[in-house]
């Protein structure tokens, strides 16, 4: 059953059309991560479900109820904002009585209901503070205690980690997935951070421009993205985009790129040949943690081409490289014990089987 | 080149006797601009003041002399029963004015809030009344107040011809004439700070409580006016000064009549000082208003300073 159905989605903000027909669908459990760029609609859409937005035109369902003029509290949902958005006058435990008191739940059942979510939470010690003396990560967590402490069909997150330290925003990412986890509602989640996205969903919708990019599966997002805009938001660094055409070499297709000794032949694996359907000019892709030094840890399908290396940035764990590839820079993320020096010239192996071939036109994964 | 000259002299000077001139020059600058404001305000408050307390001791009448003569002036104003009604009728507008105009002006705000139309226009209207000076509040609404040419004679006119509308001219009733329009005056103050208030409450918090179930009377009641107690404080401590100044407005409406009926401190002071000439009573009327002021500022201050620390203390 699905938790969320959303379909054909369309919002105006007077001439400006912010999303242009959004579908999606939740099922029951299911951790649902919006990610994009600022103003690629996102958070309008959570605003939506959220019923804190009217809606220009298509449908929402929540479980199997239409709820497009349903006011937000009879939605049945629970949110975490931001800014936490806690009641700076009220105490924490005011703050997460209140929607019990506005709904009319009993006083024992407030308080059993308080006790489980602070001790699932580890809050106790915080109950009679205020938000004004708590760190942020005491705040976040309360905010996701007040959404807790009611037991909703849905719950939404607006980019709840984006106002912590790096540290910390690690920290809760863990803990926003034991919950889920545990807790195993339905979740829509909105963030700008792709790695956000990439740990905590069961599926991801990657939206540009008010439309979803793609709605699949973490794995399968990352390893084919349907086109060039999610493979280069998804991933860090991003993926080299090489302009080349399709030639044929000794019988076997391959792409032609700009190397620094002249062209150079990338000959491509039998399945990416099958599907080119007789393109001619394609952009290749190939993720920095495929390139490497050629002759280590080879492979089958490993393509070679000389490159000279630009800049060099170790971040202790691993190494990227900036190299020089015609016109183009390209990144190649290393191992220290192998890394480039900068000012060398190195033959680098690409492995062709995990390359992307995009049209250059349509930009979409050929 | 010149520069560059001076530069190095400067530089040069440095050397032989302390810091060089241009950054000396650079230190004296904020004290040269301070000094003449924070000279003028020393001598207007605090050497008046002092002089004014100095002749409220003394026994000066028509001019100031400087024979002391203790408490005197204060027994003699306690005494009169003037004073007195000037007094009451101090507790009595304060009471009314920061009350009503506070609600009002809240109530406008709550209204203004709601995402109207030509939002605008109408907190204009409602804010124009204070752009208008007290003199010429008070001198239009007498006329209104006047039962020959006012409210009375408009309604009379209307046909209800036993109708009686005589505020300003009733001893009991003419001081809830100057609380009337002392209200309209200020209640669109009142409104502009409690709607600046409001605005500045986080939307996200709204929009939290509304999923959170709570109605919009709730709302505001649980979740936004708290949130806003600190432009209640400043806006009664605003208003509440204004009363206790309350000068032009009594003047210009009913000239404290009918009889001494709504005379007030300030006018009390003016009466003594100018027509009577017992400046040495008059000066204690006016410490007496400023003790008044005094108790509703000191506390006031203090509570901002707590408050700032506060705040800083949590971040």
């Amino acid at each position: 059953m699905a938790s969320l159905t959303i379909r054909n989605i369309r919002k105006n903000f007077g001439a400006v059309e912010v999303l242009k027909g959004i579908d999606l669908e939740a099922r029951t459990g299911e951790f649902i991560a919006l990610v994009g760029p600022s103003g690629c609609g996102k958070s309008t859409l959570l605003a939506m479900i959220a019923g804190l937005e009217t809606i220009t035109s298509g449908e929402i369902y929540i479980g199997d109820r239409l709820v497009n003029a349903v006011a937000p509290k009879d939605r049945d949902i629970a949110m975490v904002f931001q800014s936490y958005a806690l009641y700076p006058t009220m105490t924490v435990r005011e703050n997460m009585e209140f929607g019990m008191q506005s709904r009319g739940v009993p006083k024992d059942e407030q308080k059993s209901a308080i006790a489980r979510v602070a001790a699932l939470l580890q809050i106790e010690a915080l109950l009679h503070r205020k938000p004004g003396q708590l760190s942020g990560g005491q705040r976040q967590r309360v905010a996701m205690g007040r959404a807790l402490v009611r037991d909703p069909l849905l719950f939404l997150f607006d980019e709840p980690l984006s106002n912590l330290d790096a540290k910390l925003r690690v920290d809760m990412r863990t803990e926003i997935k034991k919950l889920h986890h545990r807790v195993g509602k339905t979740t829509v989640y909105v963030t700008h951070d792709q790695i956000e996205a990439m740990t905590l969903a069961s599926r991801i919708a990657v939206m540009h421009q008010g439309e979803v990019q793609q709605f699949d599966e973490p794995q399968v997002i990352y390893d084919s993205p349907a086109n060039m805009f999610v493979a280069g938001f998804m991933g860090s660094p991003s993926m080299n985009f090489i302009p080349g055409e399709i030639v044929s070499d000794n019988g076997r297709t391959a792409v032609q790129v700009k190397g620094v000794d002249g062209p150079t032949i990338l000959p491509l694996t039998a399945s990416h040949a099958a599907r080119l359907n007789g393109s001619k000019q394609v952009i290749f892709g190939i993720r920095p943690e495929h390139v490497s030094r050629s002759g280590i840890g080879q492979k089958a399908d490993i393509a070679t081409i000389r490159a000279p290396v630009e800049v060099v940035e170790p971040t202790g764990a691993e190494t990227m490289a900036v190299m020089r590839l015609g016109d183009q820079e390209i990144t190649g993320r290393f191992d220290p014990d192998v890394a480039p020096v900068m000012g060398e010239t190195i033959t680098l192996g690409f492995d062709m089987s995990h390359a992307c071939l995009f049209d250059p036109a349509s930009r979409r994964l050929i | 080149m010149s520069v560059s000259a001076s530069t190095s002299a400067a530089t040069y000077n440095s050397s032989s006797n302390g810091p060089p001139l241009r950054d000396r020059l650079a230190k004296l600058v904020p004290i040269f601009v301070l000094v003449p404001s924070i000279a003028a305000s020393f001598l207007y408050v605090f050497v008046f003041t002092g002089w004014t307390l100095y002749i409220s001791l003394s026994n000066s009448t028509l001019l100031p002399t400087y024979g002391f003569e203790g408490l005197e002036n204060y027994a003699s104003l306690w005494a009169n029963r003037r004073w007195g009604i000037a007094y009451t009728n101090l507790f009595v507008f304060s009471a009314f004015y920061v009350v009503c105009a506070m609600a009002i002006g809240l109530m406008l705000a709550l209204l203004i809030d709601q995402k109207i139309r030509a939002e605008s226009f109408w907190r204009t209207i409602f804010l124009y009344p204070l752009a208008v000076s007290f003199i010429v509040t008070g001198t239009v609404w007498s006329w209104l107040y006047n039962p020959t040419n006012g409210f009375e004679f408009l309604i009379r006119n209307l046909g209800w011809t036993d109708f009686t509308f005589a505020l300003t001219t009733d001893r009991k009733y003419a001081i809830y004439a100057i609380v009337i329009t002392g209200i309209w005056q200020s209640s669109g103050f009142a409104m502009a700070l409690f709607l600046a208030g409001l605005r500045s409450v986080d939307g996200d918090i709204v929009k939290a409580a509304q999923i959170d179930g709570a109605s919009t009377f709730r709302t505001y009641r649980k979740v936004i006016l708290p949130s806003i107690t600190p432009i209640f404080l400043a806006v009664a401590v605003v208003l509440l000064q204004f009363s206790i100044k309350t000068f032009d407005l009594a003047v210009a409406l009913t000239n404290s009549g009918p009889g001494i009926s709504t005379t007030f401190p300030a006018t009390y002071v003016y009466d003594l000082m100018f027509q009577r000439g017992q400046i040495g009573e008059g000066a204690a009327a006016s410490m007496m208003i400023l003790s008044a002021l005094a108790v509703v500022l000191i506390p006031y201050s203090i509570y901002l300073v707590w408050h700032r620390r506060r705040e800083a203390g949590h971040g």
